[in-house]
């Protein structure tokens, strides 16, 4: 019993960070029926600029590790936004309105691009950041035959937890509430209405592509801060299981890439608990297998997507 | 003669004008769907834009709002009075797409992409199919078109996601406006159902209060009355009437319906083949024999010979329906 606890605090986790991740590919899909196959990689440009920003900030004397870690995500996020918006501007936008094939495929091209910018930029070899944030609470202490096994909540976890509830709290209401959210879901469903209306489709896409990136630096500061080691490399097998994510929870919808990436995180976890962690991503990707030979459009997707 | 006409005339539209469209060309490859077309559109006035199938009627409609770039010509959309030639000249000489200094505001719509077109220009537009956003409610509809004013009173959002103050005071003029035109419209009851779900009537009449939405000096009207059975023609007259009176706001439409051109119109322009071939009063353009020719696929002198018979057929069918003519459909 503890250790299922204990496995399920590390898989939302785990999955918190997907799910961050998941978001920015379901809205761009939403938004331009496209999957963004850099956004993957915007994650790693994210979680190194997280990186070097932490290190500059401690460099230059800054010693109170909260404040850090704030500037650090505010610095990650506001950069890592604008590396977002500049790939839609350079390689999307003018591609809009040409076939289906072209923007994919040039989403690939930037995610090599980006990969090898940051390789050759960076370096090769990973990048560790020693463990910052230290300690927790221990929720449940229970006796088995082997000895004690306690159910610890890391502070790291509780924050990676914390923050993740406050942005999608904060991002349901801004697609719900406001008008720049009105407007997205206006453009996702007739963007010629929406631009006979006075919506800007084109800020109101480079938009969505900030807000994801956004979202994706969070994800990417927080999984430099959870594992402590970072390379060129990371963006790959995370953005394939956030997409996993997405596609899983019904891509296009927000609280589905939520609780995709929830799945696909307690998914891995549990496998690599009870079963074995070399079959943790087949585990995985079997179970989206499954869910979309019975739902084909998802969780929480909707039965048809309407595109004009 | 035409400089004498515009000192003498009492039509509005020669000499308080609105939209003028000038010597427009649209073509698509070797097709020319638009043939050097040039009319005006008077302030206050309901014009029609009419003409046979494929006469390129949609076309002009697409080059006012943007949908497509015309192959020639001039468009100009003005808020003030009187023509402004001056400014408008030398806002072609510069090209610049507007200038919107004063009450005098002047747009070369062709230049303008099509948000600012909506935004600037205040040109509102409603579709022949239906293009309401069927996933959002009726109300959220109507809010999308006020989205300009919303963005700048939330600070591009952040208010809205904190719900600040003056965020809140311009959602609920947004939400007093939009139920204004619910109102106008008889939908109040049905503002928080999806667009989707509403009857057909009603979805027309939802398109027109959201275009209403964006406070359009210049409403464009795609066929409003297809598809809508007599009882909703007639309310869609008297909301149309209203909108003209009691609102800053001209009516561009296209319909197929005689009755309801020769109705409600203070102007008719009639296309084929993608020019113009009548533009005046509906009285003068029904008794055009250019325009009847055009309507019956016939050559202009044959007119004569076919009115006769259709006068007479007519006869035939008034001795026995004695009220059929008031309609007036072909």
């Amino acid at each position: 019993m503890e250790y299922f606890l204990q496995q399920l605090i590390n898989g939302l986790t785990l999955g918190s960070i997907y799910g961050l991740i998941a978001i920015g590919y379901t809205m761009v899909y939403g938004i331009i029926g496209m999957i963004n196959f850099a956004h993957g990689d915007i994650f790693m440009v994210g979680s190194f600029i997280a990186l070097a920003t932490f290190l500059a900030l401690v460099a230059i004397g800054i010693s109170a590790l909260p404040l850090i870690l704030f500037i650090t995500l505010l610095v990650a996020m506001l950069f890592t936004s604008a590396w977002g918006w500049t790939v839609e501007r350079l390689a999307y936008r003018p591609l809009r309105g040409s076939f289906r094939l072209a923007p994919l495929i040039t989403a690939i091209g930037m995610s090599i691009v980006l990969q090898n910018f940051v390789q050759i930029t960076q370096g090769a070899r990973v990048k560790p950041l020693p463990p910052q944030i230290q300690g927790g609470v221990t929720l449940i202490e229970g006796v088995t035959e082997n000895g004690t096994i306690a159910v610890q909540l890391s502070y790291m976890q509780m924050i990676i937890i914390a923050t993740t509830l406050a942005l999608m709290i904060g991002f349901s209401l801004l697609i719900s509430k406001t008008s720049l959210g009105r407007s997205q879901r206006a453009c996702e469903q007739d963007q010629k209405m929406a631009a006979l209306l006075g919506v800007n489709v084109d800020r109101t896409i480079s938009l969505t592509f900030v807000m994801g990136a956004a979202l994706a630096a969070v994800a990417g500061f927080m999984f430099l801060l959870l594992y402590g080691v970072i390379d060129f490399y990371i963006g790959f097998l995370a953005g394939v299981k956030a997409f996993t994510a997405a596609v899983l929870g019904g891509i296009g919808s927000l609280p589905g890439a939520m609780l995709g990436g929830l799945l696909i995180g307690l998914i891995e976890v549990f496998w690599s608990g009870y079963f074995s962690v070399e079959y943790k991503d087949v585990a995985a990707f079997s179970i989206l297998v499954i869910v979309l030979i019975f739902m084909p459009s998802g969780l929480l997707g909707k039965p048809e997507v309407e595109k004009v | 003669m035409e400089t004498a006409m515009k000192t003498t005339s009492s039509h509005n539209w020669d000499h308080n004008v609105v939209l003028s469209v000038e010597h427009l060309t649209m073509r698509f490859g070797g097709l020319v769907a638009v043939n050097d077309l040039s009319f005006n559109v008077g302030r206050g006035d309901i014009t029609a834009l009419i003409g046979p199938n494929g006469a390129g009627k949609t076309t002009v409609f697409n080059c006012v709002t943007g949908f497509y770039k015309p192959t020639e010509g001039r468009i100009v959309m003005r808020h003030g009075a009187g023509f402004q030639a001056e400014k408008i000249e030398a806002l072609t000489r510069t090209g610049r797409q507007y200038d919107d200094d004063g009450d005098d505001r002047v747009f070369l719509l062709e230049r303008m992409p099509d948000f600012e077109i909506s935004k600037r220009a205040k040109v509102a537009r409603t579709f022949q199919n239906i293009r309401l956003f069927g996933g959002m409610t009726a109300l959220e509809n109507l809010l999308v078109a006020q989205h300009n004013p919303l963005m700048i009173a939330s600070s591009m959002t952040i208010g809205g996601i904190f719900n600040l103050p003056g965020y809140r005071k311009a959602r609920a003029e947004a939400i007093d406006f939009a139920a204004y035109w619910l109102e106008k419209t008889g939908l109040i009851d049905r503002a928080d159902d999806p667009a989707a779900d509403l009857p057909y009537g009603a979805q027309r009449r939802l398109e027109i209060a959201r275009a209403m939405c964006i406070r359009p000096h210049l409403l464009c009207l795609d066929e409003p009355a297809a598809g809508l059975n007599p009882r909703e023609s007639t309310e869609l007259n008297e909301l149309l009437q209203y909108i003209r009176q009691d609102h800053d706001t001209s009516i561009l439409l296209i319909e197929h319906d005689m009755g309801v051109v020769m109705q409600i119109s203070d102007h008719v322009v009639v296309l084929d083949y993608g020019q113009k071939i009548a533009d005046g009063s509906a009285e003068s353009v029904r008794n055009d024999p250019k325009v009847i020719s055009a309507y019956l696929g016939v050559d202009e002198d044959e007119v004569e010979a076919v009115e006769e018979t259709i006068d007479q057929a007519i006869r035939e069918a008034e001795e026995h329906e004695p009220d059929s003519d008031k309609g007036g459909k072909s």
